[in-house]
Order: C-alpha cells, then sequence, then structure tokens
C-alpha cells in the first residue's frame, strides 16, 4: 500500500470526520432546540422530562407579532367566527389580537443599525488601512496603536459618558446614534484586520496602474479593492456580528424608536407569563440575517481566515 | 520613441542616498541596461525614471519633456515588472486592454489593438483565460504585451526574466531583444545579471553602492573595466587581480613582476603605491618556459575550455584555456600575459589607471 504524508488514509478521515460531526453536533444543538421551541406549545416547552417530539404550533410566532387581550368565555361566545389561523390559535387560549406588535419595527432597526454601521466601518476602516498601509503617515505606529488602544476595555466600560454625552447631543435613541456607536467600537479592528489584508497585496499592482495611466483613487478603487474582497467580506462578518448581537448599549441608549431586537426579545417574556415559545421564534427570525450574510459570504470568509498564512 | 536624458539624478531615503548624482544618456531606440549587484540603486534609478519614485535632485527628460515631478500616469512610458503584476482579478483580454481603456480609446479600437499585440506575442488562444493559471512564460508575454500595446514613449523594465526558471529565460531574452528590434523602443532595463546585460544591451551602465561605475557598450565594459568593481563584478570567473607595490611611469609600457617583464598597454598618466594588475583568465596562456610561474592546485572541465587555478606569488589565478592541453594538479607552469589587455588599477580608489587600452571609456 502506497504512503502519502499529504493525503489522509482511510482511517484519519474517519476519525477527522467523526471529530468534525461530534463538533458540529454540540454547537448546533443548542440552536435546533431554539428552532423546535419556537413550534412548541407553551406547554411543551417547559415539559419535564423535556419534549424531543410534539405537535408542532405556530403559536409562538403569532404571539411573537401580535399583541393580544384576553377575554371572558361569554365575550369570546359572542364573537363571530374567527378569521384566519392566528386568530383562532389565540381564541384557543381565551384571548384576542388587538394588534401587531413591535418587532417588525425592533427587526427593522436592528437590519438599518447593525447594516448601516458595518457599512460606514469597512468604509472608513479601507480608507484609513489603505492610508496607513501605502502611504508615510507622521506618528503612524503611534496612531495605530491609539486606535487598537480603544479597544482595550469593554466598551460597556464608557457607557455612563456615553449615556450622558448622547443625552446632551440628542443622539439618544436615534438610529444615527446607534450606528455612530458600533462604528466608532467596529472601526479600530476594521483599520487592524484590512490593514493586514492591504499590506498583503503587492504595491506592484497599484504601480502598474498608475503607469497605465489611471489616478491614485482609480487604482486604488478598480485594482486594490477587487483584491482586498476578501478581505473586506470577512471584517464585514465580524462587524455584523458584533452590531448586530450588542445588547448592553441597545438597552442603555434605546428605548422607543431605534430599539434593536436584542433588547426587545426579552421583553417578550413579561407579557402574560414566560412565554418561550415566543422567545424562541423571535431568536430564530433574528438569527437569520448573520447567517444568511455569512454563507453569502463564506467563501471569502474561508480564504479570509487563511489569507496570507500560504503564499500562491 | 523618445530619447532618454539623465541629468544629475539623486535619491535619499531619509539619512540614506540610494543614488548619488548620476548622469546618462539613452539613446532613441536602445536596449540600455543598469546593471549592478542588489542595493546598488539601479531599480531606484528606474523607478524614479517612471515616476514611481520622486527623486531627490535632478532631471529627468523623456523625449524633450522635462518629467521629474510629473506623475507616472503623465509620462507614456510602460513598466515590466518583476513579479509581472497581472490584475489577478481580470482575465487576459482585459489586462491588455486596461491601459487603453485610461485613456478613453473605443471599445472596437481597443478590441483591434488588443489582437494585433497578441498576434505580436503569440497569445491569441488564451485571451479570455483568467491570469492566474497562466504559465510563467505566458505571464512574461502577458505583461509585455500590456507595455506594449499602449506604444509609449519608453520601457522600463525591472528584472523582467527573475522569475523565470534557467532555462526558459534564456528563451525569453532572445524573444525580448527580437521584439525590440522590430519594435525599435528605448527601452531602460534593470538586470544583476551580467550575462543577460551583456547578452542583450546596446549600452550598460554598471552602478555600485549608488554610483554609476562605468557607462559603455558591452565590449567596453568586459575589455576596459573602468574601476576594480567593474572587473570583478563583469565575467566569470572575473577578472584575475594581482597586488603589487610599486609604480608606472606615464609612457610605461611594461612592468616587472618578481623577476619577469611583462608588457602592458601604454600608460597615460603615472601612478605609484599599492597597484592592481588585472588580466582576464582566457589572457592567459600557460607554458613550460617563462619566469613568471605558479602551481596548478584545481582545474574545472568545461567542455570546449577548462579553468585551471595556479597558487602564484601575488596569489590564486586562473586561467581559461583550451580543453584539450594537458594539465596535471601541482605542475609549475609559466604565465604569459596578452599584453593590450591589461589593467591596472590603483587600489585606494579602486580605478582603472588610464592607459592606452581604456582611453575613451566613461567613466561614474
Amino acid at each position: 500500500m502506497s504512503y502519502s504524508i499529504t493525503d489522509a488514509s482511510k482511517r484519519q478521515k474517519s476519525i477527522a470526520g467523526f471529530l468534525v460531526i461530534t463538533y458540529a453536533v454540540i454547537t448546533l444543538i443548542p440552536l435546533v432546540w431554539v428552532f423546535l421551541t419556537g413550534f412548541k406549545s407553551p406547554a411543551d416547552s417547559i415539559s419535564y422530562p423535556p419534549k424531543v417530539f410534539f405537535s408542532p404550533t405556530m403559536e409562538g410566532y403569532v404571539n411573537l407579532f401580535t399583541t393580544r387581550t384576553r377575554v371572558t368565555p361569554e365575550q369570546l361566545a359572542a364573537l363571530p367566527e374567527p378569521e384566519g389561523y392566528a386568530e383562532s390559535i389565540v381564541r384557543n387560549r381565551n384571548m384576542v389580537i388587538a394588534g401587531p406588535s413591535k418587532f417588525v419595527e425592533r427587526f427593522t432597526n436592528s437590519v438599518i443599525i447593525g447594516f448601516g454601521s458595518t457599512f460606514l466601518s469597512i468604509f472608513l476602516g479601507t480608507l484609513a488601512a489603505y492610508g496607513f498601509s501605502r502611504f508615510k503617515v507622521p506618528l503612524k505606529d503611534d496612531l495605530l496603536f491609539f486606535i487598537l488602544s480603544t479597544r482595550m476595555m469593554p466598551p460597556i466600560a464608557v457607557a455612563i459618558p456615553i449615556f450622558l454625552m448622547y443625552r446632551k447631543l440628542g443622539l439618544s435613541d436615534t438610529h444615527l446614534g446607534m450606528i455612530l456607536l458600533y462604528t466608532a467600537v467596529n472601526i479600530s479592528l476594521a483599520v487592524w484586520l484590512l490593514k493586514g489584508f492591504i499590506d498583503e497585496i503587492p504595491l506592484e499592482y497599484e504601480e502598474a496602474a498608475l503607469i497605465d495611466g489611471y489616478t491614485r483613487f482609480q487604482a486604488f478603487y478598480k485594482v486594490v479593492l477587487p483584491q482586498a474582497a476578501t478581505g473586506i467580506a470577512s471584517t464585514a462578518i465580524f462587524c455584523l456580528i458584533f452590531a448586530w448581537n450588542e445588547y448592553a448599549f441597545a438597552v442603555l441608549l434605546t428605548s422607543g424608536t431605534a430599539q434593536t431586537a436584542p433588547p426587545f426579545i426579552p421583553n417578550i417574556i413579561g407579557v402574560g407569563g414566560l412565554d418561550w415559545p415566543a422567545v424562541a421564534a423571535g431568536v430564530t427570525i433574528f438569527v437569520l440575517p448573520v447567517m444568511i450574510f455569512t454563507i453569502m459570504l463564506r467563501k471569502h470568509l474561508l480564504r479570509g481566515i487563511t489569507f496570507g498564512a500560504v503564499r500562491k | 520613441m523618445a530619447k532618454i536624458e539623465i541629468k544629475n539624478l539623486r535619491k535619499n531615503f531619509g539619512d540614506f542616498t540610494a543614488v548619488h548624482s548620476s548622469s546618462f544618456t539613452v539613446e532613441d531606440g536602445e536596449f540600455f541596461m543598469l546593471l549592478g549587484p542588489s542595493g546598488c540603486g539601479k531599480t531606484t534609478t528606474l523607478r524614479m525614471i517612471a515616476g514611481l519614485e520622486l527623486p531627490s535632485e535632478g532631471e529627468i527628460y523623456i523625449g524633450d519633456e522635462e518629467v521629474a515631478s510629473l506623475p507616472a500616469s503623465k509620462r507614456d512610458i510602460a513598466f515590466v515588472f518583476q513579479m509581472f503584476a497581472l490584475y489577478p482579478h481580470m482575465n487576459v483580454r482585459k489586462n491588455l486592454s486596461y491601459p487603453l481603456r485610461s485613456q478613453g480609446m473605443s471599445r472596437a479600437k481597443t478590441r483591434e489593438k488588443v489582437a494585433e499585440v497578441a498576434g505580436i506575442l503569440g497569445i491569441e488562444d488564451i485571451l479570455n483565460k483568467p491570469v492566474g493559471g497562466l504559465s510563467g512564460g505566458d505571464r512574461q508575454r502577458v505583461a509585455l504585451g500590456r507595455a506594449i500595446v499602449r506604444d509609449p514613449k519608453a520601457f522600463m523594465m525591472d528584472e523582467p526574466l527573475g522569475a523565470l526558471d534557467a532555462e526558459f529565460r534564456e528563451h525569453m531574452a532572445e524573444e525580448l531583444r527580437a521584439l525590440h528590434d522590430r519594435m525599435n523602443a528605448t527601452t531602460v532595463y534593470v538586470t544583476h545579471d551580467q550575462l543577460e546585460a551583456m547578452q542583450m544591451g546596446d549600452k550598460i551602465v554598471v552602478m555600485n553602492q549608488g554610483r554609476i561605475e562605468q557607462f559603455g557598450t558591452p565590449q567596453d565594459i568586459y575589455n576596459k573595466p573602468a574601476s576594480l568593481f567593474v572587473a570583478d563584478f563583469i565575467g566569470s570567473p572575473s577578472m584575475n587581480f594581482l597586488p603589487f607595490d610599486g609604480s608606472v611611469e606615464k609612457g610605461q609600457n611594461s612592468l616587472q613582476l618578481d623577476e619577469q617583464m611583462i608588457s602592458i598597454p601604454e600608460q597615460h598618466v603615472s601612478a605609484s603605491g599599492e597597484l592592481v594588475f588585472g588580466v582576464r583568465p582566457e589572457h592567459i596562456t600557460l607554458s613550460d618556459s617563462g619566469n613568471y610561474r605558479g602551481k596548478v592546485i584545481a582545474t574545472e572541465y568545461l567542455g570546449t575550455t577548462q579553468i585551471v587555478t595556479l597558487e602564484t606569488n601575488h596569489g590564486q589565478v586562473k586561467a581559461r584555456i583550451a580543453a584539450s592541453e594537458h594539465v596535471s594538479l601541482n605542475d609549475l607552469l609559466a604565465l604569459e600575459f596578452n599584453a593590450s589587455t591589461i589593467s591596472l588599477f590603483q587600489n585606494s580608489t579602486g580605478k582603472a589607471i588610464p592607459s592606452e587600452l581604456n582611453a575613451g571609456i566613461t567613466h561614474g
């Protein structure tokens, strides 16, 4: 039998496969459980021993998107036949739908703030990283250290000053305020990551473009940017994940118009008992955008993580 | 195409002077070599001509225009990089079209021009391929294509064959020279490979530590070295140096080395002190009779010739003689030198002492 040091043997492959699958199962079980809980009835969701098999219901999702009012059996009997699937589920619990919940609004806020701050971080970060990578900047090392130093304590440590500052500036509970805040936190990560990626792009490409008759800026966006796409994609994912999941500042600085989904979802618990299916439904929907974004960019992401490790 | 003139060009990086005040002229249509060891300032000089580096001082004329402060994009020159620097996110056709699109050339005209250049270089069949999968030679051709597609005033080439393997380099060098002859394009070519420089160049500038050591045709550079550095750098094996203390007078045409009187080219200047007697290996003949002798300590067989290393009173000397001559280790043989080819150097300055041989050559 031939032996190769680069190709794994069948045995090695099966061990590797086993380990990967085990790890995947362990990390995925909570997510799967949340996903399943979204389709359970409230009773099933808290039953002991936990139920793996159950009859699925959309009650969690209905509760997530609606507000409901309890009515007496007499009132219920006096009502006309329920219209639609949602209404009939709610009626079974002696309630009627009073109106839509704020979930869609909060979710939209998350999208605006998350993607907005990601875009701004990447936009500013790429320009700054390019500048640091290519030009002689006075005090370059100190400036880079300064940018990094903004992440040397947890952002929440400056929560009180930011809270006071935002109140004075009228940025509390505004989309702009949250976008600026998340951008400020993400920008140091973006600059450092992107500088690494841009450093890896040989200078010759830009010089070739300069010689070919293009201006510095044209060389930047026509030659450097396409090649930095990998780095930009992976940096964008990191920025988005932070901004999307951020909870503490969102609780502190938003309450109404600009409230994001993370502080909203736990609020559901307080409405009419521990409504775990509704929470799980909210979490499921909340996880989707980042998941889709990551899957869309996964090729770039994988290349991005190993970028520079091996010379092509 | 245009003539390129460099006047007192100088480049400092902080306290370090990469290029000391240099001047030379590249005639229209000339294939011009900038030769030197790494770190000698040849690439910096090239980049200053191209506009990728701003000179600290001096003037650069391309044609009649002074371009020292113009950006690269305004100089109308082409540059071939060592690593080719083909745009990796574009296919071959787009790489070739890219310099034309910056000039606002129409799509149809660009297509026509690209096809023409692809025809010249024989790369029509790879036009639609991504550059990532190309072989070294094809990448080289595409890089050349990107340079010639625009009909620039001059070509700059920074060790364009450096990334190719030895066998293919030979072939590409010929192709490059043929292309140059066909287009008659003024070309400035940077290399550290003396053979490449001799093989391809019309003129060579030899640089060392930011200074020009010598400027001339390959024949002049090889036969009439202006300095110890040039004599040592050019030729393989390099020139033999026999150091001695003594003096030469103006008009003198022989000198005594040990017991032996040796004819030398007529000296134009007197010199004394530590001198160096320089002779190329192929200008030494070995015989049994004669007073200047050396003991054979090694022989290298090279096919048509062989290199014989002898231990003399002035150190080791290498002689290139016909392979058919029989030489044995430890033979004590007499050395005879071809008088008209001998160079004398002043050891303290490293410069050749002016003589009949090197009259008229250009020092740096």
